[in-house]
């Protein structure tokens, strides 16, 4: 049962081949099973999940039952689960419950979905490698030596294992593709301002950003279907209409424009990634899209400003966690300095203190110019290519990392290599435009993934594009050899 | 030396919203502590902030009234410190592009002349909560309720060269803000709070001195206390060839001394950035003038129609305009009475001094404005005389009488007040008088012509005893011709 998709689910569930509550006790036990070896959960709900089993199993007994009554998923540690731990992944948060639901988590509970628990992640979303978990650091379920990608690691590792389905995840420089692909499987990341993000514990808020990791293009719009919305407890979520995401994966792609740039093919990739990506491509002409070369000339200082502005927002979002109301309080404080001082030099992990340190210091009197203002202007051009690109095509298509999966502990030592690891991924989170890692192939048994970027809220032409890709292929239906 | 005092003044006014700046908690003032507290309010990990656009509608209406200009494109910034009472560690605020932009107020001087006092500009921000000391063992408690209430905070020019007159401005921003209804003006549950910015520089000198700030002064009494206290400490520095730090201070009513509260080396660097939960504010014109409709009559054009249409002094006018609810209170009375004069003389005289004896506001009167409009018309129609009057008004202070007019004309039948201005009668009452005093009347006979005015006062006593209510100015004539006529 474990490799199934969400669609195959919400069919079974719907024709009486099993029952929510089967699948689900199904799935927990394969966690409590395998999951030692994988870390991907920080919190399993297992009571929690049956009851929600049992309510799906009898709202479909009376006849109320919709696509995702008793379908089981997972929720990204990062999102505020009432009276459930939600840690995102630090010893800050190692005991706090929250009092109140994420708009996402809502979500899925009111369209039935059954919640397994709360996944593993790099701490405060902060890492591309998922060692920088309090709670230690997500096999990858290919080669359990290697990293899953980071910061959704629990979210594509699970997904992966077959321990769900789908799990919620989030992406602020590229949290949920590159995750996705180092796993094989297939990670949204919308278009800012698409998913609401209350709730959603903040790491840098202009960036941050909900989105969803499955085996199927499919099954990501089934998600897209339950997430995407308006909500005014959000003042960035973006009011405008929610299309049907499964309504159009099956159209045409004939006539397609692909721009492929060139800075996304250069000496960065090795020629085995360069080569799976090219396969990929070559699939898409076979099914009568055109490519075109394209430049996006403002790609390098994609990841320089990046690592101005995220730190700079972190540090005031992470001002909160200060020991006072909630969260990691260090023992027999003297005085408000020294509870501060260690209520925080204990509960953040090395890579949370460094970027609050470059982010304090690019806000300064005196250098707030020459970065955050800075930064915020080469932003600005950043978007523009994306905006000039998108006159001509009508989807872009690239990597999504340099290497694949790389061994735990090859990249700790240095901080820029470790974030070299998002240079295709990271310039969309600051155009704020949507996308998508569809697995592609493979490199000495690992996966890869493909890039699809889309215009402003054109998620449909995405899930669109990755569902054809797999419908011709089958790399998502590969089954990791590491468990 | 002769030195030339500068002062400017930061005013933080609370917005009277029912929820707060950024969350749907009341604003309530009173409850207990942290019942007034949400998610939001908290700072728990992943809260969004929304903002209240009737905080917007307020300031914009408070923009307009100081005649500033508007910003069409307003921006919220976190200021970053911690503070126990700050719970997210940082405050919202407007740094670079605030709502009101230059504007200006006139203030009134003890010479009766005015003086324009430049605003620099007012922005939304959040308030925070309040740090709890006493009653926890060594501990600090911490009451959120307070924590996110919205505030205008009001920065002026450094054009003020008075203690006096920063507490005019002061005062003046008190009146203009609670007769837009955009704030309670309750000094003494901190809806307003002054910040007091002074220094000292050498009469003739550009250039400004070193500065100090005196946080939070919460009445117009402190605010000329606390700057006055602070020019003599400076100028007894600067006097002593010594320098002053530039710190924040606070003032001690009670020892009537400013102290240091932190210096400036040691404070925070706020490291402000445009707060990326919030979207711009973006009004345009179409909205200005929306609010420009609903602008009531401000202080100033109702001092100025006090005087044309009511002939009231410039003194009477700006007393009556600077409280609107007093203001309202004189007009209603007047209008009744149609004798703007007597009502202002009441207003100021009896009625004032009846508010400061029993410390309440004029909403809080026992005596309403029909019932003194009802009063002023029996003076002004002589059925009351001015005694009679104010043992009326007296009862009704006291809780006597009913509801409304007829409440008051009820206590004139009862008190027995109405007075005999029927010359017949007083005629009566008068030779009565005079027949029971002999003795008087051969004294008054023996006083010589010249005098005689002044002699006739015992008989007017003699007679409103004998009779109360009777019109004096009739006792008087009546009094004239049955004298003469012996």
């Amino acid at each position: 049962m474990h490799n199934k998709t969400i669609a195959e689910i919400s069919r079974d569930l719907a024709a009486g081949t099993y029952s929510s509550e089967e699948i689900t006790k199904d799935l927990l036990t394969r966690v409590s099973k395998l999951d030692k070896d994988i870390n991907s959960f920080i919190t399993v709900t297992e009571e929690q999940a049956l009851s929600q089993a049992k309510a799906a199993d009898a709202n479909r007994a009376a006849g109320n039952a919709s696509a995702w009554t008793g379908v089981p998923m997972a929720h990204k540690d990062i999102f505020c689960t009432n009276g459930v731990l939600t840690t995102c992944g630090s010893k800050m948060l190692s005991n706090f419950e929250a009092p109140y639901d994420a708009t996402v988590v809502t979500k899925f509970n009111d369209a039935g979905a059954v919640s397994l628990g709360k996944l593993n992640m790099d701490e405060f979303a902060m890492g591309s490698s998922n060692e920088n978990s309090f709670y230690g650091p997500v096999a990858n379920p290919w080669d359990k030596d290697r990293v899953p990608g980071g910061s959704s690691g629990g979210s594509a590792a699970a997904v992966a294992a077959g321990f769900v389905p789908g799990a919620t995840a989030t992406d602020t420089g590229g949290s949920i593709r590159q995750p996705a692909a180092l796993c094989g499987v297939t990670g949204l990341k919308p278009t800012y301002g698409r998913i609401s993000r209350y709730g959603m514990i903040a790491y840098a808020s202009s960036l941050d950003q909900a989105g969803t990791i499955t085996h199927t293009a499919e099954d990501a719009a089934m998600m897209m279907n339950v997430m995407a919305g308006f909500d005014a407890k959000d003042s960035t979520s973006v009011d405008r209409d929610v299309p049907d995401y499964t309504a159009t994966l099956d159209n045409s792609i004939e006539g397609m424009t692909i721009g492929l740039p060139t800075e996304y093919f250069r000496d960065d990739l090795s020629a085995d990634m360069q080569q799976q990506v090219r396969n990929a491509i070559a699939e898409y002409e076979k099914m009568g899209a055109k490519v075109k070369e394209i430049s996006l000339p403002n790609t390098h200082l994609a990841i320089p400003a990046y690592y101005v502005i995220a730190p700079s927002e972190c540090s005031a979002n992470l001002s909160r966690m200060d020991g006072v109301r909630f969260g990691h309080r260090c023992e027999d404080p003297k005085d408000i300095e020294d509870l501060y001082c260690r209520s925080r030099g204990e509960g953040f992990g090395e890579e949370v203190k460094r970027r609050i340190m470059v982010g304090s210091y690019a806000l300064s009197a005196g250098f707030y110019d020459a970065y955050y203002k800075k930064a915020q202007q080469v932003r600005r051009l950043i978007k523009n290519d994306f905006v000039t690109a998108f006159n001509d095509v009508d989807i872009i298509m690239g990597p999504v990392t340099p290497t694949p999966a790389f061994k735990r502990g090859e990249k700790t030592s240095d901080p820029v290599e470790m974030y070299l690891e998002d240079i295709f991924t990271i310039a969309l989170n600051l155009a704020g435009l949507p996308g998508m890692s569809v697995p592609c192939g493979a490199v000495n048994n690992l996966p890869v993934g493909l890039q699809l970027i889309g215009n402003f809220f054109d998620e449909a032409r995405l899930l669109n594009a990755g569902h054809k890709f797999q419908q011709a292929t089958d790399w998502h239906l590969k089954t990791p050899t590491g468990i | 030396m002769e030195w030339e005092v500068v002062i400017g003044l930061e005013i933080h006014a609370q917005l009277a919203t029912k929820s707060k700046i950024f969350s749907g908690s009341s604003t309530a003032y009173g409850a207990e502590a942290n019942t007034q507290a949400n998610a939001v309010d908290l700072g728990l990990p992943g809260v969004l902030p929304v903002f209240n656009e009737e905080a917007l509608r307020m300031a914009v209406k408070f923009g307009l009234a100081i005649d500033a200009e508007i910003g069409m494109k307003s921006v919220f910034d976190r200021k970053n410190y911690f503070y126990p009472d700050s719970p997210k560690g940082y405050q919202t605020t407007q740094l670079h592009h605030p709502i009101v932009g230059m504007g200006h107020i006139d203030i009134e001087l003890e010479n009766g002349e005015s003086r324009r006092i430049n605003v620099t500009r007012a922005h939304l921000e959040e308030d925070a909560g309040k740090s709890v000391h006493e009653g926890f063992d060594g501990m600090s408690g911490i009451d959120l309720n307070r924590a996110g209430t919205p505030l205008v905070e009001i920065v002026s020019e450094p054009e003020m060269r008075t203690a006096k007159e920063a507490a005019a401005y002061f005062k003046k921003m008190h009146s203009i803000v609670t007769y837009l209804g955009i704030c309670d003006g309750d000094l003494s549950q901190g809806s307003m709070r002054c910040d007091c910015n002074v220094s000292l520089r050498p009469k003739g000198q550009e250039e400004f001195g070193t500065r100090t700030e005196i946080k939070n002064v919460n009445s117009f009494r402190n605010v000329e206390r606390a700057i006055n206290t602070e020019i003599q400490r400076q100028m007894d520095i600067l006097e002593d060839g010594g320098s002053i730090t530039q710190e924040t201070r606070l003032y001690d009513a009670d020892k009537d001394e400013t102290r240091s509260m932190r210096s400036k080396e040691v404070e925070n660097d706020y490291r402000y950035f445009p707060c990326p939960d919030l979207l711009p504010i973006i009004i345009d014109q179409e909205y200005v003038d929306a609010i420009k409709a609903t602008l009531p009559e401000l202080p100033d054009a109702k001092k100025a129609r006090f005087q044309s249409e009511h002939g009231l002094s410039l003194m009477d006018a700006a007393v009556l305009s600077s409280d609107r609810q007093l203001a309202d209170y004189f007009e209603a009375a007047a209008n009744i009475s149609g004798d703007y004069k007597i009502a202002a003389n009441w207003v100021m005289g009896d009625v004032s001094a009846a508010l400061n004896r029993l410390e309440i506001s004029i909403s809080e009167l026992p005596v309403t404005a029909e019932q003194l409009g009802r009063l002023l018309s029996l003076i002004k129609d002589n059925t009351l005389n001015n005694g009679g009057a104010k043992e009326v008004f007296n009862a009704l202070l006291d809780g006597k009488g009913t509801d409304g007019a007829e409440g008051v004309d009820a206590l004139v039948d009862s008190l027995g007040l109405k007075q005999v201005s029927d010359t017949g009668a007083i005629e009566e009452i008068v030779a009565q008088v005079l027949a029971d005093n002999p003795k008087l009347v051969e004294g008054y006979l023996a006083t010589p012509e010249e005098k005689r005015g002044k002699a006739m006062g015992p008989f007017i006593g003699l007679t409103r005893k004998a009779a109360k209510g009777v019109n004096p100015q009739v006792v008087m004539d009546v009094l004239k011709q049955k004298l003469s006529e012996l």
